[in-house]
């Protein structure tokens, strides 16, 4: 029988998880503080601490991590990571400083955040960084924060509008809105790739700019990168890197040889820092020369041999309390180190090895709706023969089923079954070959064995789920969930 | 198969409207656009008294996966919501067409001119 | 060779033939020679685990760790051992977001377990699991604001963190939303002048308990005043607090928001740590970021999801509230574990604990004869008070001594030049408060 109990089921009244510190001035008692004081006390658990700490280690066994198996979810870069980072950052005295700390008491924190705004330069043809951005998503907005900048501090009011491909992920046109500005969504060719001419007709003076992904979501590299950036450049506007599948690039292309201007890093993505099932994530943003100044304050600075912290005028202002996700960008750090220049180099090469291996091996199975080699990752639409109409939803569900995690599924949304694959280069041979048996299999159990498929998972902690009921009821907290049982009677 | 009824006028972006008199009008979405969104979760609508403008958005319909702007068709006030879509947004899936969403006093009646026939609908389709 | 790839020679010959191409590099014979790479990276060589370590020890070594007596919305508070047991599980650290309901229930149901606390300890209704941080928990708090009515001018009361104040500042520059202060009387939230500048432009307002003086403020009136103006009372507090404090549901706030670093997170330099955010059920659907709900899956079982996305980035685009995309897990995780096990009574007492130890501090600083009270105000945990010192010469002499403490808020505006915070938690013992003191009293 699996473990099925909300901690707030296993609460006894009078049950402690604690030990504090006993009183020390029993003169001062803050009841003084009268009808300032909450009424009733919180619903919060009453648990020993073996009882809170099986509660967590049972429910993690619901869980999928890196280390189960295959994790091929494309776009998110479900790389191995490292245990060494995980004990440097919490084992040193980094977790302990204060934001506010005085600075000569923080020299190590500031150098590590210097040195590692110095690597990503280095490895994306960037002039500068900052580490301030919290995710991928944050990043997006501070880079168009600096795009738009620009514009104003020389005074091109009209310059608000921003393109994207449609291929492009949410979070492009929504930080486009979120900095005020607009997003204008160009289709693309049948190659998946930006249409030049398309680019061409929404050209003109009130264009800020262009996100792009490169390669982009159909994990395909823009062959015209270098052309489309020039477009945009004599159109007035600048280029922005949407960092997301940089992992391709790591050794073989730098986003600053493209001639992009602007760009963030999901350190989360191509540096190994843990996904935390969806965060704190880290999305450092990269500027050429000419924009630095813009970056946002707080910024870390070097003089000989101290370090320091300069709030600088022209800047986008403040886009975070402090700095970021610092131990987030430490774990980047202590990776970028360990690689060192020579694997860091390999990193790209044999992301897109494992990944065009993928694609060869599935494309007599399911359907390659572009042809070619793929780079970090690898998009198929759905099943090749498929008399049940087996919908890759299901596909996704059965893989679940052989102990695998799903690969991204409908997404890009310029297929209707989107499978999109992405093999990291932490993946061995033997672990591909699994994944592409069980595909291969998956496959042939759609044509002989629908309803397996449409019924799975069935190995699974729970089976599918009812989203709509979950939508309908809107049952957010135990308090809600006791209402409903209430009122089922 | 979407079903068109054909004494309705309908817009391009799949709202229909049922002229009650001169003045008035209910407000739905059609079958096919139900069944493109699937089951839906949520429909958000203004309040009466409130404006409406033809080609511009007055709310939402939501489905697990996807969410849709409602386009008015005509320019007028809203006299009327459909309260019982608050609680029941799955009757705009069981039978579109007498799920209305809202009631609304024209601006200008001669607006429904430029509405589609059914038949020029079922065309679009 | 190298201990992340595990590729070998033959296994890439292998798979090079597969693909029928003679090298790597000809996958990419796509790409311009002219973009591609030339040279190696300008970085250092690959380092050994072992040489990783005394680099890091090296960078360790030029911080100093101190004993800490500030706070400004980043607290030293103790962080029981079972979270860092709890938090490091690989289920947990190394899984994504819970797009896969059927094997990342372990996620789903400690989000559904902290939405549930963060419910609880601000008397809302329903809170996400998305916010990077507190200061931009209130940005988009205020773009929920301007959302719900349909306005676009923010009132920010003068005693919120200027930290925080100025990240959302960044934000409604970009945005295009207007605001103006309210201003403060005697160091807290001032009603009179609130209700002045409340008119029809007003989307809402957002106050801060504890405030940044470290001072409790009373909104008696001010939610009436709010909602008879059709606008949107915002409360930004500390989640700590709200174990004993007052609640924004009982101040009939409509948004609650604030930084949930208390609940046993490190200081970390300032982060990672989660911004909660809270609202009613009538504004959920313009509540942005992840929130899990109930539901069963098709056997019955109990079971949480991801719901009500179509109010996403990922679904609604250009259009959607907010471009968040994270959903903070791993710090919901902190704040889950933390309260589960500080529990009903530990969030009372640890919050009794530092309101004992600084009310310490805060009668021996008085009782030097060099500290003064200009407020005289309740406080909690962080308070504020004037002093000829000079503030440079207090933080060196403290630093002597192995002390940060005494924030100088005299960089914030030159009103409170005199002024310096200090935030005592219950990890302070009597004797490093009264080495504190002892600093102070030497100094003239």
């Amino acid at each position: 029988m699996m473990y099925n109990k909300l901690i707030f089921e296993i609460s006894q009244p009078g049950r402690v998880g604690y030990s504090l510190p006993k009183r020390q001035f029993t003169k001062y008692d803050i009841k003084d503080l009268g009808n300032h004081l909450r009424q009733t006390d919180a619903l919060l658990p009453e648990v020993s601490e073996l009882d809170c700490v099986r509660h967590f280690t049972n429910i993690s066994k619901k869980n999928f991590g890196v280390e189960n198996g295959f994790y091929p979810l494309g776009s998110c870069t479900m790389k191995y990571n490292p245990k060494i980072n995980e004990e440097l950052v919490k084992t040193m005295s980094f977790a302990k400083l204060h934001p506010y700390q005085p600075i000569s008491t923080v020299q190590g924190a500031l150098r590590a955040y210097y040195e590692l705004q110095n690597a990503l330069s280095e490895i994306s043809g960037l002039e500068e960084f900052s580490l301030n951005p919290f995710a991928g998503a944050h990043g997006e907005l501070v880079g168009l924060m600096v795009m738009k900048e620009y514009h104003m501090a020389r005074g091109d009011f009209k310059r608000t509008k921003v393109i994207v491909p449609d291929s492009a992920h949410g979070t492009n046109p929504a930080s486009i809105t979120v900095c005020g500005m607009e997003a204008v969504e160009i289709v693309s060719n049948d190659q998946g790739m930006v249409d030049i001419e398309a680019l061409k007709a929404v050209l003109n003076d009130e264009i800020a700019g262009m996100m792009l992904t490169n390669p982009n979501t159909l994990g395909i590299f823009e062959k015209d990168i270098v052309e489309i950036t020039k477009l945009v450049h004599e159109a007035g506007g600048l280029m922005y890197y949407d960092g997301a599948n940089l992992n391709a690039l790591l050794g073989k292309v730098r986003p600053g040889d493209m001639g992009f201007d602007i760009m963030h890093i999901n350190l989360h993505k191509t540096f190994s820092t843990p996904h935390g099932g969806g965060g704190p994530g880290s999305g450092p943003v990269g500027v050429k020369d000419f924009l630095i100044d813009y970056l946002p304050n707080p910024r870390v600075k070097k003089l000989e041999d101290y370090y320091y912290v300069a709030n600088v005028g022209d800047a986008i202002g403040q886009i975070s309390g402090y700095f970021g996700n610092f131990l987030v960008a430490l774990r980047a750090y202590s990776y970028i180190l360990n690689l060192g220049k020579e694997n860091l180099m390999q990193v790209g090469p044999l992301a897109t090895l494992n990944a065009n291996y993928v694609r060869q091996a599935l494309k007599n199975d399911y359907y390659l709706p572009i042809e070619g080699y793929c780079m970090h990752e690898v998009v198929f639409d759905g099943l090749k023969d498929n008399p049940h109409e087996i919908r890759t939803l299901d596909v996704a569900k059965r893989l679940l089923d052989y102990g695998m995690h799903a690969p991204t599924i409908y997404f890009p949304l310029l297929f209707h079954q989107s499978i999109m694959i992405e093999p990291t280069e932490t993946e061995s041979l033997q672990t591909i070959n699994d994944f592409i048996d069980v595909m291969k299999k998956i496959a042939k159990e759609a044509k002989e064995d629908p309803d397996t498929l449409r019924n799975a998972p069935l190995s699974t902690p729970i089976t599918r789920t009812d989203e709509v009921f979950a939508a309908k009821e809107m049952i957010f907290s135990y308090k809600d969930y006791l209402e409903y049982i209430n009122s089922k009677g | 198969m979407s079903k068109v009824l054909k004494d309705l006028l309908y817009s391009k972006s799949h709202e229909w409207v049922k002229k009650l008199n001169e003045e008035e009008v209910l407000i739905g979405i059609s079958d096919y656009a139900a069944k493109q969104l699937g089951s839906i979760v949520f429909v958000d609508l203004p309040e009466a008294g409130d404006t409406v403008e033809a080609e511009s958005e007055f709310g939402a319909v939501e489905s697990v996966k996807a969410a849709s702007d409602l386009i008015s068709p005509v320019t007028g006030e809203v006299i009327e919501i459909n309260e019982e879509l608050v609680g029941e947004p799955e009757l705009v899936n069981e039978d579109p067409y007498s799920a209305w969403l809202i009631k609304v006093k024209l601006d200008n009646p001669e607006e429904l001119e430029e509405l589609l026939s059914a038949d020029d609908y079922e065309e679009i389709l | 060779m190298f201990k992340y790839f595990p590729h070998t020679k033959d296994d890439i010959e292998f798979m090079l033939k597969e693909l029928n191409v003679s090298s790597i590099n000809e996958l990419f014979s796509g790409i311009s020679e002219n973009v591609q790479l030339k040279n190696d990276y300008d970085l250092k060589s690959s380092m050994s685990e072992q040489e990783v370590r005394q680099y890091f020890k090296e960078l360790s070594q030029e911080n100093r760790e101190l004993v800490i007596f500030s706070g400004m919305g980043i607290y030293d508070h103790y962080q029981p051992s079972v979270i860092d047991a709890i938090t490091s599980r690989q289920e947990f650290l190394t899984s994504y977001t819970p797009y896969q309901p059927e094997i990342s229930q372990g996620t789903l149901q400690y989000i559904f377990e902290y939405q549930s606390m963060i419910q609880s300890l601000t008397g809302l209704d329903v809170s996400n699991a998305s916010m990077y941080d507190g200061a931009t928990a209130a940005a988009e708090a205020c773009f929920m604001a301007t959302s719900i009515s349909r306005r676009n001018k923010i009132l920010i009361s003068k005693t919120l963190n200027p930290g925080t104040i100025k990240v959302i500042k960044t934000y409604f520059k970009f945005k295009g939303v207007e605001y103006d202060y309210v201003e403060a009387d005697n160091g807290v939230f001032d009603i009179e002048d609130y209700k002045k500048k409340l008119d029809g432009e007003i989307a809402g307002v957002i106050v801060q308990n504890p405030n940044f003086f470290g001072l409790i403020e009373d909104y008696t009136g001010v939610a009436d005043a709010t909602h008879a103006n059709k606008s949107v009372m915002i409360q930004y507090s500390d989640i700590s607090a709200l174990g004993v404090l007052k609640t924004p549901g009982e101040n009939e706030a409509d948004i609650a928001c604030g930084d949930c670093q208390s609940l046993g997170m490190p200081v970390a330099f300032g982060g990672p740590t989660i911004g909660y955010l809270a609202t009613t059920k009538k504004h959920v659907r313009k509540l942005p970021g992840r929130i899990c709900g109930y539901t069963t899956d098709t056997e019955g079982k109990r079971a949480f999801v991801l719901t009500l996305q179509a109010r996403e980035q990922h679904i609604r685009r250009a259009k959607a509230n907010s471009n968040i995309c994270s959903n903070q897990s791993l710090m919901v995780l902190y704040s889950a574990v933390y309260l589960s096990v500080m529990g009903k009574q530990g969030i009372k007492e640890v919050n009794a604990l530092s309101y004992e130890n600084a009310h310490y501090l805060y009668d021996r600083l008085l009782g030097t004869g060099k500290f003064f009270d200009n407020f005289k105000k309740p406080f909690l945990k962080e308070f504020t008070l004037e002093t000829t010192i000079s503030h440079d010469l207090i933080a060196q002499a403290l630093l002597e001594k192995g002390i940060f403490g005494g924030f100088s808020l005299g960089g914030i505006s030159e009103e409170y030049d005199n002024l310096i915070n200090f935030a005592v938690t219950e990890k302070r013992t009597k004797e490093e408060i009264d080495r504190l003191v002892e600093v102070l009293e030497g100094l003239v």
